[in-house]
């Protein structure tokens, strides 16, 4: 079977209010006097497509479409409330490169821990370390507290880790270009290499252009709906274009 | 349903077999994190590993100087007494306490990448387990220069051992819950905890209590754990079968609210964090 990802009419349901963070003195206070409020809406309904082995497919759509919601669903950290995902293989999901690590860590703490969230091996880990050190270009900082380190050096001791991934489906949201420029193109060239190897790879990106450039398959979403999955790429970048000068 | 993974799941598995099996897979990441746990409680320092031994010691020499006075001469080997009573509460203290802000504390690791949400409390739960077991040492060297008789009947301790840590997590699993929805949890906890240390004879005796008195003390389960290991140690005895079940009971009611909370959830902590 080639399809490593289906979707069939997902819905995800989530939930907006004043509910975060109030403690349990206010929780009850509100639900006493009837003032507790928490709406739940559907931040992605209907979605529907499927990828094959060596897709790239682009997920398009302005703020709060949904776009991060459905990768979430894609890579199991949500669950939708209707309809199915299905997952043929190992994911690796490059979401928000930085977050997650810790500061009190050496650089090569933190590579380990990252590896290990990513569900690589000790084993792996061990092998690739001088890869990942090496790339990152990061050598020198090894010993080092994170907390010492600029944010342009996290993402890229960030997308080192990650780029060392052998997936079958490869998430990426808005994370082709990070560090300076020479690591831009290092990391650009890396995660060509990746895409090209015959995975499944589902970009979000607010460029068109880059969309165009790189993508077979196309998904427009509109307030959570999808407005079009189609391989006709050049002509939903069209239509989306045309649909932004309207509104 | 989902498939995740090149594996098929084996649809006859049993939830238990699916928990170990999930566990083993992410035996790297609890190792890591385990780590992480260990070196930001001692700040890689040598004082500070010297220290989550010394405070507690401190403590108990407060305590033996402030209570020794009133109950030191009625309560035979006073220091071990106390100290019997200070290790299991410290321990309980500091697994539930560090338990319960876990799961928040890593929130920015479960809402990106798809792992068993408990692992983070099993780590720290691992992490202070450890450094309960160095107290101990500490413990059994007291026993030692107070004179207290040694025997086979000190492997039973293993007993409230592993039923405490058990317990801890299960209280663990709730409470930090219960804090990813609600905050101040952590106040009330702390409140709550202040309560629970004077209310479980930690360094006074319930002997010349009424029995009324005897049985609210009975249903406080870390009494009861303390009262387990004074009667093993300074008494030399073999706690009854009912203690024993009394301990496991309140270990398994929590592990069970516990587990049923987490996976009723698993999803829905991302709402809130």
């Amino acid at each position: 079977m080639n399809t490593l990802v289906e979707l069939k009419g997902v819905g995800i349901r989530y939930m907006v209010g004043d509910f975060k963070g109030i403690g349990l003195k206010e929780f009850v206070i509100r639900k006493l006097t009837g003032t507790y409020r928490a709406k739940e809406f559907w931040a992605d309904r209907g979605i529907t497509f499927a990828l094959n082995r060596g897709d790239m497919l682009g997920i398009i759509g302005a703020n709060g479409a949904g776009k991060s919601t459905l990768l979430k669903a894609v890579s199991g950290i949500l669950e939708p409330v209707e309809g199915s995902v299905r997952v043929h293989g190992r994911i690796a999901a490059l979401l928000e490169l930085t977050s997650g690590f810790d500061k009190d860590l050496t650089v090569k703490e933190n590579a380990y821990l990252r590896g290990a969230m990513l569900g690589y091996t000790r084993k792996f880990m061990n092998d690739a370390y001088d890869k990942i050190i090496d790339f990152s270009g990061l050598r020198e900082f090894e010993g080092r507290p994170f907390r010492q380190l600029s944010s342009g050096m996290r993402a890229r001791l960030a997308f080192s880790v990650a780029s060392m991934v052998r997936p079958d489906i490869l998430i990426l949201d808005e994370v082709l270009s990070v560090g300076d420029v020479e690591f831009r193109k290092k990391s650009e060239e890396k995660l060509l290499e990746i895409i090209h190897s015959g995975v499944a790879t589902i970009l979000v990106s607010h460029s068109l252009v880059q969309v165009q450039k790189l993508c077979n398959k196309i998904l427009w979403l509109n307030h959570g709906k999808q407005m079009e999955f189609t391989s006709d790429v050049a002509g939903v970048c069209e239509r989306y274009q045309a649909f932004l000068h309207k509104a | 349903m989902k498939v995740f993974g090149r594996q098929v799941l084996p649809l006859n598995e049993t939830p238990v077999r699916r928990a170990v099996r999930v566990f083993l897979a992410h035996r790297f990441l609890f190792e890591e994190l385990v780590k992480r746990d260990f070196k930001k409680k001692y700040k890689r320092t040598v004082l500070g590993m010297g220290w989550s031994v010394l405070s507690p010691l401190l403590l108990l020499l407060v305590l033996k100087l402030v209570f020794g006075q009133f109950f030191g001469k009625s309560i035979p080997h006073y220091t071990i007494y106390l100290f019997c009573g200070q290790v299991v509460f410290l321990y309980f203290n500091e697994a539930v306490g560090g338990g319960m802000v876990s799961l928040m504390e890593n929130a920015s690791i479960f809402t990106k990448v798809n792992v068993p949400k408990y692992l983070f409390l099993f780590a720290k739960t691992a992490q202070t387990t450890l450094n309960f077991l160095i107290i101990l040492a500490v413990f059994f060297g007291f026993c030692a220069i107070d004179g207290i008789r040694f025997g086979w009947h000190f492997l039973l301790l293993l007993y409230p051992i592993v039923v405490l840590m058990l317990f801890n997590l299960g209280l663990g699993l709730v409470l930090s819950a219960l804090y990813v929805f609600f905050r101040d949890m952590a106040y009330l906890w702390s409140v709550f905890t202040r309560l629970l240390f004077y209310g479980s004879a930690v360094m006074y005796s319930i002997e010349k209590f009424p029995e009324s008195w005897k049985r609210v003390y009975m249903c406080n389960p870390i009494y009861m754990f303390i009262a387990y290991f004074r009667k093993v140690t300074i008494d030399g005895a073999f706690p009854s079968l009912g203690h024993h079940a009394i301990l496991a009971g309140w270990a398994l009611f929590f592990l069970f609210v516990g587990s049923v909370m987490y996976k009723k959830f698993n999803t829905k902590f991302l709402y809130y964090v």
